[in-house]
């Protein structure tokens, strides 16, 4: 005969204020098995658990329910009070009736009811709990960070300086990502190169650090602490190991008008090229959609010019398979594409532009060689209009719903450089607010209003309009002077939302990673766990959970870092005892399990099995290793004969749940 | 056809190719043809019948027949060809044990659509230039043969053998079909339209599981249905709505491995239309997940069992069951 105890939490008043705790525990005291059913302002404090721990010596449980929050809050704190009690750990069930009852309902009485149902399905599960033990697994000591921008170098810095291995998989043929093409930063107005560029160096110095550029993910299997993962090397056509980085392919190529994404396309690149001088790996990429010699196979110029014979035109993608404890996400944002704002004639006009390419046109290393220039004509532009928000703020489809958070202060940054290097510029800025919470940072704002006279205008730019003498008609309100305003401008700046990269998607479902609605990594927890995923080993660092500036970057990045350590320092992590395993009296031997299981745990064997008229049979049947299997559940649905089971969660314990309920 | 069969069964009784053949024999009807074994020239020359009444898929029955000793010979239709490749593909069956001889497919007779013509009490039926001769026990009457071809048939989607060790006849090809038609009727429906018209079919059951037995995808080792640790056996029992769900169940537990074969519906002694349920898993899981086809080969992996990261989100079971 069952002995079960339930134990209803007041949690304060978060869940008695709308559940009549008193009522739940006096009703669920008349469930079949209860043999003690009380209730207590804080179940999780030091007097609660002795409250369940003495229950349990006491009345001999062999069951404990605890109405309460979310198991994901406490469920570990009863089961080692259960264990300090000399129960089995997994013989405790918790309702969740705070999240998933008090606090979405208003009205006592359906709330209190509905507390009731969840206890009872408790009650009706942990009836059919089986005491579990669990295992454990070792820990790979490497890591592997997805992404190479400031983020990603960061914390493969970082967990290298711990003294562990680290791969760096970046998709782009050098690592550096949007800093590099940054001109300066915010707010001590430093060149980003003159800061980025040394931990770029570092990475590729640092003998821990592997960086595998121009690649990318492409599976990822097994779990914390033992991941295998499938990274593509994507044909570069140069073999990297002979390729000295001396560039004399990137000016031959005859090739030359090929856009260059580093510079936003506003300037023109090689079929063959490195993106730019301080490139990591300083390594050479052939183009293939431009290449002649890929194209129409004439041409070989950069092989001819080569003197260490590194170009390799036949080179294939090339996977490679490695193993890691840890991983971290760190693959970025990208700024939207403009061509839901056509108000702003972006397509119609080559002097309106963004603020990244901005950067660009302003950058030493740019198509004007750190000259400011209207990319049209190549003259001088007198009056520059800034435009905040674009796309950020939206409450329409056509933009984002969030703050972008960087652009105010880009937006800043850009004005107070071009007033302080061309003085004889007028810089308009137009805003819905000026966002500007972080250290030193509203003073910098502060300064580009009243040291150089930045004219800062509350309100939209309502149409941008290119006119015949080549310069710009902007419309826009003055919200504070109540006015409409035209200006004749020689380039429009955008401050374009930001948004996470398009690989993040794929990614995450590879690493069964939690997204929100807009594609950014979503955290454990949004205040006390920032920078790990739901999914256990897999970190987030940088612009991928969230817009982001570099400091606040950096600081994530070293966070993600210090977690990954903390996991790579562990030999052994212990393992979940809610695994899987399969009755071979039933299994079909179909395997459908063993092709819906992502971890790989599900092996076939063909075994002996004695058949009612005395006579045996060869079967194939499944077998789970317990090692591997993650307890995910995929298997038990996708087995069409019921054979497949997993421990704390099985199928009867779910129809008992589900019956409880619709008693 | 039925004589070049029983020639190419005792040749290959004969060379031992194989030491036992699955075809079929008469059963207590004329129309009544049901699954065999023979094991010798005799039994074959006195039972063995391919007429257009032998629409019974016998790949179900090799799943038990090629764990025995020795080959067996058996004769597949088209559609019966995916049934055996699926059930290849789920390592049901032991192919190296089986000698597949292709035979060209229907279109096959129902004979309920006979009996619906007011023609009761039929003791023989002959196909003369393709008009009935049926001989009953009041005397002959006819009726032209395409009136009498089973819906099954009707919306036949291949006359291509997906896996053969030799054909009698030629190989077809897969077809055009119509047979996603009523299940578009179906979803044009109103909720409670579409409620009413399966309550109504459903409710016709008699859980006599004849859709179950026959069904080449229903091989569990032990059914949930009949398992008492399931939790579930008796719950069908329990009223007239979870009686229902017993088809519902059924259909998902064969989600994406239905070749449709149609025989659920075949040989269903209420004549409710199962073979819809399936459809409706197939056009969702072509519409879905792109063009799969059950039983095709062997290798390909089936949507529902292979996840990839451009799969439709969940949503949107959702956002279609918005009306």
């Amino acid at each position: 005969m069952q002995r079960i105890g339930v134990f209803v939490c007041h949690c304060g008043t978060n869940i008695a204020a709308t559940v009549d705790v008193k009522a739940v525990a006096e009703a669920l005291g008349h469930e079949p098995g209860v043999v003690i059913s009380r209730e207590y302002q804080y179940m999780c404090s030091e007097s609660g658990q002795n409250l369940v721990k003495d229950a349990i010596k006491e009345h001999n449980l062999s069951g404990v329910v605890i109405c309460s929050c979310s198991p994901r809050m406490h469920e570990n704190t009863f089961r080692k009070a259960a264990a300090a009690a000399g129960l089995n750990p997994y013989l405790v069930e918790i309702a969740n009736i705070r999240e998933q009852c008090s606090w979405i309902h208003k009205d006592i009485a359906t709330a209190t009811e509905k507390a009731v149902i969840l206890g009872r399905a408790a009650i009706a599960k942990v009836h059919l709990n089986a005491p579990l033990t669990a295992g454990e697994s070792p820990v790979v000591k490497r890591a592997l960070v997805i992404g190479g921008g400031i983020a990603g170098i960061q914390t493969a810095l970082d967990i290298a300086e711990a003294g562990f291995e680290v791969d760096i998989v970046e998709k782009e043929p050098t690592i550096g990502g949007k800093m590099a093409q940054i001109d300066k930063t915010f707010p001590t107005l430093d060149c980003a190169a003159c800061i980025l560029t040394p931990k770029m160096v570092e990475c590729s110095q640092n003998e821990k650090i592997h960086i595998h550029s121009f690649s990318e993910v492409t599976d990822v299997k097994g779990f914390v602490g033992n991941f295998s993962v499938t990274i593509k090397k994507k044909a570069r056509y140069v073999d990297e190991t002979k390729c000295t980085g001396c560039g004399l392919c990137t000016e031959k190529c005859p090739m030359k008008n090929v856009p260059n994404e580093f510079n936003m396309g506003l300037d023109n690149r090689r079929a063959v090229y490195i993106p730019f001088a301080q490139a990591v790996p300083k390594v050479a990429t052939i183009d293939p959609n431009y290449c002649m010699m890929l194209k129409t196979g004439k041409c070989g110029v950069c092989s001819k010019v080569c003197s260490v014979g590194a170009i390799d035109y036949k080179q294939q993608d090339k996977f490679i398979e490695e193993k890691y404890g840890a991983i971290v996400v760190a693959t970025g944002f990208n700024p939207i594409k403009l061509d839901k704002y056509e108000e702003f004639a972006y397509s119609q006009s080559p002097d309106v532009v963004t603020s990244l390419e901005l950067e660009r046109l302003m950058n030493a290393a740019g198509p004007n060689g750190g000259t400011l220039l209207r990319p049209s004509d190549k003259t001088h532009p007198h009056t520059i209009v800034f435009v905040q928000c674009v796309g950020s703020r939206c409450d329409d489809s056509k933009g984002k719903p969030y703050c972008s958070k960087i652009c105010c202060m880009y937006t800043a940054k850009h004005a107070m450089l071009i007033r302080e290097k061309y003085p004889d510029t007028e810089v308009y800025v137009f805003y819905i607010d000026v966002r500007t919470p972080g250290k030193n940072f509203d003073e910098f704002y502060r300064r580009a209003v009243e040291q150089y006279n930045v004219h800062y205008v509350k309100g939209m730019v309502g149409k941008v309009t290119p006119k015949s003498d080549g310069k710009l008609d902007v419309q826009a309100s003055d919200l504070l002077a109540n006015e409409q305003l035209h200006i004749d401008a020689d380039m429009v700046v955008l401050a374009a939302a930001i948004e996470p990269d398009k690989t993040a998607r794929p990614l995450a479902t590879m690493l069964t990673t939690q997204m929100d609605t807009n594609d950014f990594f979503t955290e454990a927890h949004p205040k006390l766990r920032p920078v790990e995923s739901a999914t256990a080993g897999i970190f987030l660092s940088g612009a991928c959970q969230g817009p982001k500036d570099i400091p606040e970057t950096v600081a994530q990045a070293s966070a993600a870092a210090a977690k990954a350590i903390g996991l790579l320092c562990k030999n052994s992590i212990t393992c979940n005892p809610c695994v899987a395993h399969s009755n071979e009296l039933m299994c079909n031997g179909c395997s459908s399990c063993e092709k819906v299981c992502p971890y790989g745990a599900i092996t076939y064997q063909d075994k002996e099995f004695r058949m009612p008229d005395r006579t045996t049979a060869i079967r194939r049947v499944a077998s789970v290793n317990p090692a591997v299997c993650q307890g995910c559940g995929a298997c038990t649905v996708a087995c069409p004969s019921g054979a497949m089971d997993l421990n704390g969660f099985s199928n009867s314990q779910i129809m008992a749940e589900v019956d409880a309920i619709c008693k | 056809m039925q004589e070049a069969m029983i020639n190419k069964a005792k040749q290959l009784l004969a060379d031992g190719t194989v030491n036992r053949v699955i075809g079929w024999k008469k059963g207590e009807f004329v129309y009544d043809i049901t699954p065999a074994i023979f094991e010798t020239a005799e039994e074959l020359d006195a039972d063995f019948v391919y007429n257009e009444f032998t629409a019974a898929n016998v790949s179900k029955y090799l799943v038990k027949e090629s764990k025995k000793e020795g080959k067996i010979l058996a004769f597949l239709k088209p559609c019966d060809t995916y049934s055996l490749n699926q059930l290849t593909k789920e390592h049901r069956v032991n192919r190296d044990n089986i000698y597949v001889v292709g035979i060209p497919g229907g279109p096959k007779l129902d004979a309920e659509k006979i009996k619906a013509k007011g023609i009761t009490g039929i003791t023989g039926i002959k196909n003369e230039n393709y008009t009935l001769k049926i001989e009953t026990v009041y005397g002959e009457q006819t009726m032209p043969f395409y009136e009498a071809i089973s819906d099954k048939c009707a919306s036949c989607k291949s006359k291509k053998h997906v896996t053969y060790d030799e054909l009698i006849g030629e190989d077809g090809d897969v077809l055009e079909s119509n047979r996603f038609d009523m299940v578009e009727k179906l979803e044009n429906m109103t909720a409670q339209e579409r409620y009413d018209f399966w309550r109504a079919e459903l409710s016709k059951c008699i859980r006599c599981n004849a859709c179950r037995n026959v069904c080449p995808a229903c091989t569990c080792e032990k059914c949930v249905f009949d398992n008492p640790e399931s939790g579930v056996e008796n719950k069908a029992a329990s009223n007239s709505f979870e009686e229902n769900m017993f088809h519902i169940i059924r259909a998902f537990h064969v989600a994406g491995r239905c070749t449709d074969c149609g025989e659920c519906s075949r040989v269903c002694p209420q004549n409710i239309p199962l073979h819809l349920l399936n459809r409706k898993f197939i056009k969702d899981i072509n519409s879905l997940y792109g063009e799969y086809q059950a039983g095709e080969d062997t290798t390909t992996k089936a949507p529902l069992n292979a996840y990839t990261t451009d799969d439709c989100e969940a949503s949107i079971v959702h956002e279609r069951g918005v009306e």
